[in-house]
């Protein structure tokens, strides 16, 4: 039996997380090291269904989220991230280590792993149709996520949709899912069971919060999903709920201007994505209320 | 260094040992290889040696993806090239491709799975002026704008501040020669152009004959100080030695050239330590005939110099002595890039400048866009 993250007593987390943690998510491996009561915190109430390994293991990233070197350390504390010693990003306030892990983890994916096709989409799946859901900021892609999620859809990843290079799969990354402002307390008024992680205010991103993801979907990390459709959803107060074509070319545009790394991948990068669109129906979604957006999303699947 | 990187030197100098490594190793081995800019070609040895299907998968996946990179770097150079032969087209005179991007476009034994940041040109001193203000015209900008780092380069350096294409974002450095006009060692970059071939694709472009390729990245390697892609341009010069020295008339004119240009110290010790790090098969006395070696105190001086610096891409890597060395070298090269004269006040400007938070320039030690 594996040993999950949740099997560990609170000390033992944190004298493990001092001195290196291996979590798996999806098909990455992390070793996360930390000293951060906030970070012991996030991990605890977010990551309790992922699995633990041993240090011997392969590790795909290390990296760390402590206190900065310097004045900072004590007055108005900050914190930084480093990805094997290097620090890509600048200090944060203390209090925002959580989030700025989470952050940390996105970029080391992000920027290195060219291995798979990377778009900038979430991704959720029902009777073994996935759903891709690629949106601009402020059009209600996370939180229409976060409620599927929490309606026993599985959730293969929030931001980072990863497209495997051999069967043109969708790789499940299974992580919390980001709320920002608004979207945390829709989501909480949504479901009473959702489990949210500690917000951090007054980010580059305004308030921000993460949603634990259901455990069936963390048990199910490393089964691929074959994708069926490409909803782009839009929230608009008032709007009734509405799903309409979208055109395939203008999908395939998309798609590759928000990619991380299509044009790095050239003609595969072309190719993977071409057969993506040929095989999902694309849509244009408009939506108000939650309730009956997860009616048109079950329609969508059935 | 010889524990702590054993298994990655092992990996360079016999692909085939990758596929006995456990999970423990790897993890230390990627990480090193990656800090070292040495993945993609960890990636191109197994690939060419077959063993790439027998490596953990995980493992694979990022050696993949650093190939999936070259092989992008390669597109986009040759892109650049076709570009840059219309910007370059009335110039006189040859341009020569110099390191990665000559690599990449004339696919020499290095360019499998390397990485590089910028394009190096070399153009004869008496057409620097037209190139730079051809390549102004066509929307590359100078990045340095402080007036001390102009004068800094124009003055004392073999090459302009570099430059940076404003849609494009590609980043070009022009060189008049490959060491700086104060340098300890006066080059002659007229043979080098002389003698450079042109590139049948690209035909504006030229790159240096295989001797001079050689002596490039040699001097390059042990007097620009850029220790932190120390190992990986050992690693160039590895592959050059390797695929050129079956042909016993070349390492003749190799010595000969060196000679010649006055480069035989960073050849001996480019050789020597290829051979030490990395087997490089190399002839039996070879060495010996090298022009200009150092005398025996000096090499096993230097010998422990070189290699701490060549460990101290990664962390895991270091030894006590690393730091020392590294600074000792980053002093060594600036000893030898310029007299004192010129180099104390330049020196104590750029340390200046850091406190103060400015950066200032050819004191940079490197960042992780440098690769």
């Amino acid at each position: 039996m594996t040993l999950k993250l949740g099997d560990l007593p609170r000390e033992e987390l944190c004298r493990r997380l001092a001195r290196g943690l291996t979590l798996t998510t999806g098909p990455f491996r992390f070793r996360l090291q930390s000293r951060q009561a906030g970070v012991a915190e996030g991990l605890a109430t977010l990551y309790a269904d992922f699995p633990v390994l041993e240090d011997t293991d392969f590790r795909d990233f290390h990296v760390r989220v402590d206190r900065v070197r310097g004045p900072r350390r004590w007055f108005r504390p900050q914190v930084n991230f480093w990805f094997d010693g290097y620090a890509p990003f600048t200090p944060l306030p203390a209090d925002h280590a959580f989030a700025l892990l989470e952050w940390g983890m996105n970029w080391c994916i992000a920027s290195h792993a060219h291995h798979y096709l990377l778009l900038h989409a979430a991704v959720v799946e029902r009777r073994e149709r996935t759903v891709i859901l690629p949106g601009d900021p402020g059009a209600g892609k996370s939180t229409l996520t976060a409620a599927l999620a929490l309606s026993g859809w599985r959730l293969l990843s929030d931001e980072l949709t990863i497209v495997d290079r051999d069967d043109g799969l969708i790789v499940p990354l299974v992580r919390p899912v980001s709320l920002k402002n608004r979207s945390i307390d829709i989501i909480r008024a949504f479901d009473a069971r959702a489990v949210l992680g500690v917000a951090a205010h007054d980010t580059h991103k305004g308030t921000v919060s993460h949603l634990r993801p259901p455990a069936a979907s963390v048990a199910r990390m490393a089964e691929k999903g074959r994708a069926a459709h490409i909803v782009f959803p839009r929230w608009k107060a008032g709007a009734s709920t509405r799903l309409s074509h979208h055109s395939k070319a203008d999908a395939f545009m998309h798609a590759a201007n928000h990619a991380f790394n299509y044009s790095l991948l050239g003609r595969l990068g072309f190719e993977l994505n071409a057969a993506l669109i040929d095989a999902c129906d694309c849509w244009d979604f408009e939506y108000s209320q939650l309730d009956e957006a997860l009616g048109a999303f079950e329609e969508l699947v059935a | 260094m010889k524990l702590a990187c054993a298994a990655l030197l092992a990996a360079l100098r016999e692909p085939a040992a990758m596929a006995g490594f456990d999970a423990n190793t790897w993890d230390r081995v990627v990480r090193q290889a990656a800090a070292a800019g040495v993945l993609g070609r960890l990636g191109a040895l197994a690939r060419e040696t077959g063993i790439d299907e027998a490596l953990p998968a995980p493992v694979w996946r990022h050696m993949q993806a650093l190939l999936t990179l070259a092989g992008q770097q390669k597109r986009a150079v040759r892109w650049e090239l076709v570009q840059l032969s219309r910007t370059l087209a009335n110039l006189a005179g040859p341009v020569l491709l110099l390191k990665g991007a000559a690599y990449a476009a004339a696919d020499l034994p290095p360019a499998a799975g390397r990485l590089f940041a910028d394009i190096d040109l070399l153009v004869p001193k008496s057409q620097i002026d037209a190139a730079e203000a051809a390549l102004m015209l066509d929307g590359w900008n100078s990045s340095h704008h402080d007036a001390y780092d102009q004068r800094y380069y124009r003055k004392w350096m073999h090459e302009l501040p570099p430059m940076m294409h404003i849609r494009r974002q590609t980043v070009l450095d022009l060189h008049h020669n490959i060491l700086p006009e104060t340098a300890r060692i006066r080059v002659d970059p007229a043979p080098m152009l002389a003698a450079s071939r042109t590139l049948p694709e690209f035909p504006r472009f030229s790159i240096p004959t295989r001797e001079d390729q050689v002596l490039h990245s040699a001097t390059h390697l042990f007097h620009e100080g850029e220790w932190q892609h120390g190992l990986r341009d050992l690693v160039d010069l590895d592959a050059m030695l390797r695929a050129y020295a079956h042909d016993p008339a070349f390492l003749d004119h190799l010595i000969g050239r060196a000679e010649g240009l006055g480069l035989g110290r960073p050849l001996f010790y480019g050789m020597r330590h290829a051979e030490r790090l990395f087997a490089t098969p190399l002839p039996q006395g070879l060495l010996d005939r090298c022009p200009d070696r150092s005398g025996p105190l000096q090499t096993a001086v230097m010998d422990r110099l070189f290699h701490a610096a060549f460990a101290t891409a990664h962390e895991s890597c270091r030894t006590p002595l690393s730091g020392v060395a590294a600074w000792i070298l980053y002093l060594r090269s600036h000893w030898l890039r310029m007299p004192p004269h010129l180099l104390v006040p330049h020196l104590m400007r750029k340390s200046w400048g850091r406190h103060v938070g400015k950066t200032s320039a050819g004191g940079e030690r490197g960042t992780e866009n440098d690769v």
